[in-house]
């Protein structure tokens, strides 16, 4: 059982020539493992910002980070620690696996880097993450980046994550660069992951839709602040802040718009 | 009373390439005057080479194998798009088809500012126009679509990604075209503007009377916006009709598989049981 806590976090960024920028403004939350919070918000809300500040990309200017009740560490081996214990999977896979390196190798790093497992268990090891994200190690491991399709690579950035074995995920639009005819399985792996492994998942995004249907609860950021945080449905369903109101209208919600022809088509 | 502004018959792209891709294969299909038609489908279906084809917009390895398209002109002309030599090509695109290219961040020059790319369109196909006309429906142009006649002087770069979308249709607009061809002109923006996007698309659609063909992925985006539907798979469209229908009552096994791929917003939850 972990816990991250995320205490006032404040963010400014020094712009030249326009002053400073708030970032983030006193944001706290609580990401237990076994639990999912979907954090949406328009472009430029701060989803990524906070995405940086969980995995140390970035140093809040105020508050802080504690995982265990530990405040993560500036550098060094403690932060290295810490990044096994939080993984991130990135939006898109066409630019987060190096196209000079085969899937193997991949997944042999981190294992490696980590000392996860004996040396002598590092091939079986990749065989077995490859087979958690549900491909077939046979038909992928001595393949690279462009032989696979995007859902595939996606997978492989998702067992990479989990090489590690961390306790929390950090998924920043995990789906958004995928066909939509392969996002849902994406998700559901992910789903599925989260509920075996006891994963605590951070899933940035701005489609309220999948957010609702994945998350057990929902922030939902504006202009660096967290507007409303609550149960998924509670949230997507009957929305109480006006800036939440306002993205749930702007969603494509066929349900809602062909409400009043359903019964005579039928 | 149909009115049609571009019949498609039997119309085949092949990618000739070894071995040969069949991208399209027969489409056949008879798009209104004012109506939004929404062509979806997942990647590699052939539906963006359809929307390419009809305008002859493809390079080699594509041939056109079969079929064709005729343009039913407002000025009451039926024109054979596959007959037109290169020059005519070159007046009619543009003119009486335009496109809104995926990815507006992309498709504008980044060397240039945005007043001088919509002046490009008049300079070339309306050389008759005065250097002060051609400012004067630049901005004209930027009004319209809300992006601001002052903006014309700004590079690319300066603008959002929403505004640039709107440069974009901005120039689609230029010349009055009677149909628009928009190539997933939202799918890289954020639910707020691609909304506002949206509406101003219909507003647009209301005020001048083209008609939209609307290249996306995005089935439940498509279903609120389209007058009809075409499902396209391995380049067929298995399934054309009302949003409306579709949605209610869908006939195609593939339809059903596609509506069912999409989250619902509201309604119950659990993945998605039709």
């Amino acid at each position: 059982m972990s816990t991250l806590e995320v205490k006032s976090v404040t963010k400014v960024y020094n712009v030249r020539g326009a002053g400073q920028l708030k970032a983030l403004d006193d944001v706290s939350f609580t990401l237990t493992s076994g639990r999912t919070i979907g954090l949406v918000g328009q472009s430029g809300s701060g989803k990524s910002t906070i995405a940086k500040i969980l995995t140390q990309l970035e140093t809040p200017t105020s508050g802080e980070v504690l995982l265990d009740g530990t405040p993560i560490p500036r550098r060094g081996r403690g932060l290295r620690t810490y990044r096994q214990q939080l993984r991130m999977v990135f939006q898109d896979p066409f630019a987060s696996l190096n196209p000079y390196h085969s899937i193997r190798y991949h997944l042999e790093r981190p294992l490696r880097l980590d000392a996860v497992v004996p040396k002598s268990e590092t091939e079986a090891e990749v065989r077995r993450l490859l087979e958690r994200v549900r491909l077939v190690p046979d038909a992928v491991i001595d393949r690279r980046p462009h032989e696979l399709s995007g859902g595939q690579r996606q997978r492989v950035a998702i067992a990479r994550a989990l090489a590690s074995r961390p306790k929390i995920l950090v998924a920043d639009e995990p789906v958004s660069m995928l066909d939509v005819s392969i996002r849902l399985g994406v998700l559901n792996l992910l789903a599925d992951l989260q509920r075996e492994e006891g994963l605590g998942v951070l899933y940035i995004t701005h489609d309220l839709a999948t957010a609702r249907h994945f998350s057990d609860e929902i922030m939902v950021l504006n202009q660096g602040r967290i507007v409303e945080h609550g149960p998924a449905d509670d949230v997507i369903l009957r929305p109480q802040d006006p800036y939440t109101q306002e993205l749930r209208a702007a969603s494509p919600d066929p349900e809602r718009f062909f409400a009043d022809t359903r019964g005579g088509a039928r | 009373m149909p009115d049609p502004l571009l019949t498609v018959r039997d119309f085949s792209v092949v990618y000739d390439v070894d071995p040969p891709v069949a991208a399209v294969k027969n489409v056949t299909l008879e798009l209104q005057r004012g109506e939004i038609l929404g062509l979806a489908g997942e990647s590699g279906c052939g539906k963006t080479t359809l929307a390419y084809g009809v305008q002859r917009l493809l390079k080699a390895p594509a041939v056109i194998t079969s079929g064709s398209v005729t343009f039913h002109d407002a000025e009451g002309d039926d024109i054979d798009v596959s007959a037109l030599g290169a020059e005519q090509m070159r007046r009619f695109r543009w003119d009486k088809i335009s496109m809104v290219f995926q990815g507006a961040m992309n498709a504008l020059n980044p060397v240039a500012t945005i007043g001088a790319q919509l002046e490009d369109v008049f300079e070339v196909h309306r050389p008759g126009m005065s250097r002060k006309q051609r400012r004067e429906a630049v901005a004209e142009l930027l009004e319209i679509v809300k992006v601001g006649a002052q903006r014309a002087r700004s590079f690319p770069h300066e603008l959002s990604g929403g505004m640039r979308q709107r440069v974009m249709i901005a120039m689609a607009l230029a010349l009055r075209p009677q149909l628009m061809v928009m190539d997933e002109p939202t799918t890289a923006l954020d639910v707020l503007v691609q909304r506002e996007i949206l509406r101003q698309i219909s507003q647009l659609r209301e005020e001048f009377g083209f008609s939209v063909i609307f290249i996306t992925h995005d089935l439940p985006l498509l279903l609120e916006i389209s007058d009809r539907i075409a499902i396209m798979r391995e380049g067929e469209i298995v399934e054309i009709d009302t949003a409306e229908r579709i949605w209610n009552a869908p006939q195609d096994e593939y339809t059903k598989t596609l509506l069912s791929s999409f989250p619902r917003l509201t309604g119950e939850k659990g993945v998605v049981v039709r």
